[in-house]
């Protein structure tokens, strides 16, 4: 790490505040580096110290709440679990790439969300609930580990060649969540799911490059259940057009 | 969607009756644990209710899609926890709190509810003696805006981000506690705060009651497994306000490694039991603290968890001000009394989730106009006015500096081993940091996320309670649950049986004191 005078750790920002400045710009802050000290730490250092105007989104600081994806040193990380002392000689955060900027590090995910919510994202039960619970094997529920950690944070889809040239395409997280709730063993709308994310924006417009899975600061697979939906997705139509699978 | 709950971790507690260890228990059970969890600070009509409503409530959850845990034969699974006599904890891994906020936050697309992402709230609309609605921030465009409501539920969680050393979120700040304060409803037993036995060391990032409900060992620099000498019983699963002293006591008396931090160790667990029922935990060890909790134990010391007073209310979440509820930790209901037991905050958040839900939309249906119209313009120019004011200070104190100051004053002398003379002390230090408050330097005026303008609302309620916090504790002298007086170090059940209310005037915080609801289980000592 390059601690320059005191221990002071270069913080390089991208700026943007859109509306009152015409480009975005880069800003170096020094930060003082302690034991432990987080990029979210040091952004906040920033903020209290140096400039008041700075902007990004935070909460839980345990990388859990999905809030504080950025992009950190050329990797999507969240700044809550990125170490300053794993970083090297600088710190560079930039805004979530290829989304629209609010304002410095807070970038628009209206879109995001409203994509996430079109793969119907919750069980649908076929048949009236049990007076208990529904018997789910321990099997069964193996199936959707992992699909149930997404923190919505949006890494993967800001990460995707296929989102940044298709405006309309689900994306990675919305199709990881499609996979999560078509493959839980009490819910009964695979063939509804399977409609939406089988039409012209859905997961035929993954080309496999896996950056989603590289970005996912969970460390899920999204890729992977995308090619299991993929099946799913073809099997549904088949059983659609060949009445004798069904 | 970011909230607070997301980062619960160890389960959800219900008397399900499962075989085979679970065979015998039942909601009264739950409902004694708690209760004497809460050292018979809580009342014993609401947590009767909760403990009744527990079973409903988690196969609701489970029938929404919630993904628990399960067992061999498909039911849902349940852990031992901490001051429980039965393995009564429902979860999912290690990710309980996430997993049960998405499935309601699916619930709730799913019935199209309308959202308001990132408002902030200034005040509330109060209009005949009743909450209209809310004033609030829109920190996206860094509008006021007006939200008319029939009805109101607080539900803005706990302020135990107020010490320097806690587990909780950096938005639990008590603004919703504050609101409602300055609107006149009382704040109830603030002075118990929970500290959490296992806070990561140093950042204090919780590490679950799972690892000891699951066979965790805890550690001093001596190697000895010192739970043995606090509570021989129960050890390492004693509830939470002992097992944290005990940690504390062997910090303060020099077996901590570094002094500093005792040893959680699941290295006996194995890889298999850390991977499939704690792979959080092990995820939060490898980005927090560098090691593998399959390979070495894990530092650990308490930090500031839970907030167990909060909004006054009853058991239907009412507040005195009609047409305003509260739930969840912001609210003092009260069913965790002088400490909570591991597992059931969540219960508590989604009991009483449901049931201010149900009052509130009952409530709501009476109401037939809105708030009046000249009235919600007038204190909409009042909070305009109250942020102008803030960005046009001619001060020069920095907000961030006086909450930095406050975290620290809270954790060394408000914290689990209290005395009337640090107390005191506390007392005077926060007032002057009120006092200073108003001598602001002038804030950012930017719009769009203006962090400087929020986090100065923030110091401010952070400051309030605070005060709030350390006079309800000075006045309490006895010791109850999370909160030690060493000056007073027994339970005093004539004078001090009873809920501190603590309600706002201009000048300094009026306590006044309520009666604690007894059933049917009169306040015995607690052993473990």
């Amino acid at each position: 790490m390059n601690k320059n005078r005191d221990g002071a750790v270069p913080l390089t920002v991208l700026r943007y505040s859109p509306g009152n400045e015409k480009t975005p710009y880069y800003q170096t802050f020094e930060v003082k580096a302690t034991k432990g000290m987080t990029v979210l730490d040091a952004l906040f250092q920033a903020l209290d110290t140096q400039d008041h105007s700075l902007s990004f989104r935070y909460s839980c600081r345990s990388a859990v709440c999905g809030s504080c994806a950025m992009f950190i040193n050329g990797r999507y990380r969240l700044a809550c679990s990125t170490l300053v002392s794993e970083l090297g000689h600088e710190i560079i955060v930039q805004p979530l790439p290829h989304l629209q900027v609010i304002k410095d590090l807070v970038v628009d995910l209206n879109l995001f969300f409203e994509k996430y919510k079109v793969v119907i994202p919750y069980v649908v039960p076929s048949k009236l609930s049990p007076e208990k619970e529904w018997i789910q094997s321990p099997q069964q529920r193996s199936r959707i580990n992992d699909s149930t950690d997404c923190i919505l944070c949006a890494a993967c889809y800001s990460s995707c060649p296929s989102v940044w040239t298709g405006k309309n395409y689900l994306g990675p997280a919305a199709l990881l969540w499609a996979y999560r709730f078509s493959t839980d063993s009490r819910d009964s709308l695979v063939r509804d799911r399977t409609q939406v994310v089988g039409s012209e924006d859905g997961l035929w417009r993954c080309h496999t490059i896996f950056n989603c899975t590289e970005a996912c600061p969970k460390n899920l697979n999204p890729a992977r259940f995308i090619q299991s939906l993929k099946r799913t997705t073809t099997k549904e139509t088949l059983k659609a057009k060949i009445p004798f699978l069904r | 969607m970011r909230s607070h709950t997301k980062a619960a971790q160890g389960g959800i507690n219900a008397a399900l009756g499962k075989e085979p260890e679970g065979r015998d228990d039942t909601p009264d059970k739950h409902a004694l644990d708690t209760i004497k969890g809460s050292d018979f600070l809580a009342d014993q009509d609401a947590v009767e209710l909760m403990t009744r409503m527990a079973p409903e409530c988690i196969f609701e959850l489970e029938h929404w899609g919630c993904p628990f845990s399960r067992t061999d034969d498909g039911k849902i699974a349940q852990r031992p926890f901490g001051g429980a006599g039965f393995p009564r904890t429902c979860y999912g891994a290690d990710r309980t709190g996430l997993y049960l906020l998405q499935t309601v936050y699916e619930q709730s697309m799913k019935r199209s509810v309308k959202e308001y992402q990132e408002y902030f709230v200034m005040s509330l609309i109060i209009d005949e003696a009743s909450c209209r609605g809310v004033i609030a921030l829109d920190i996206r465009t860094g509008e006021l805006v007006p939200i008319a409501a029939k009805a109101t539920i607080l539900a803005t969680g706990g302020i135990a981000w107020i010490y320097s050393i806690s587990t909780n979120s950096m938005i639990n700040t008590g603004n919703g506690m504050s609101i409602a304060y300055r609107a006149g409803v009382p704040l109830k037993d603030m002075e118990f705060i929970q500290f959490h036995p296992t806070g990561l060391y140093p950042s204090g990032i919780l590490i679950t009651e799972a690892a000891r409900g699951e066979g965790g060992y805890l550690f001093n620099s001596k190697g000895e497994r010192f739970m043995e000498r606090y509570a021989p019983k129960a050890m390492e699963l004693a509830p939470r306000d002992i097992v944290s002293r005990s940690i504390q006591r062997e910090i303060d008396e020099g077996r901590a490694f570094e002094n500093l931090y005792v040893h959680l160790d699941l290295r006996h667990l194995g890889r298999e039991k850390i991977m499939t029922r704690l792979p959080g935990i092990r995820e939060i060890c490898l980005l927090f603290a560098g090691l593998d909790p399959i390979e070495k134990p894990i530092p650990i010391r308490p930090a500031a968890h839970y907030t167990m007073g909060g909004i006054d209310c009853n058991s239907n979440c009412e507040t005195i001000l009609k047409g305003l509820y509260a739930t969840g930790e912001c609210a003092c209901i009260s069913v965790h009394g002088a400490n909570r037991l591991g597992g059931n905050s969540l219960l508590d958040c989604v009991v009483f989730g449901k049931v201010a839900g149900l009052k509130a939309s009952e409530f709501a249906s009476s109401i037939h106009n809105g708030p009046d119209q000249a009235l919600t313009r007038s204190l909409l120019e009042r909070e305009q006015k109250r942020v102008a004011a803030f960005q046009k200070g001619s001060g020069t104190e920095e907000p961030s500096t006086l909450r930095d100051e406050a975290r620290v004053i809270l954790t060394e002398k408000v914290g689990m081993f209290r005395s009337g003379q640090d107390l005191e002390e506390a007392l005077g230090q926060v007032r002057r940091l009120r006092a200073r408050f108003s001598n602001l330097r002038p804030l950012n005026v930017d719009k769009v996320f203006n962090l400087d303008l929020i986090r100065a609302f923030e110091v401010e309620a952070m400051l309030e309670l605070a005060e709030i916090i350390t006079a309800s504790a000075l006045a309490r002298k006895e010791s109850r649950g999370a909160h030690v007086r060493l000056d007073f170090p027994q339970r005093d059940d004539e004078r001090y049986l009873k809920h501190t209310l603590a309600r706002y005037t201009p000048t300094r915080p009026k306590l006044d004191y309520s009666e604690v609801k007894i059933t049917r289980y009169k306040p015995e000592a607690r052993k473990y």
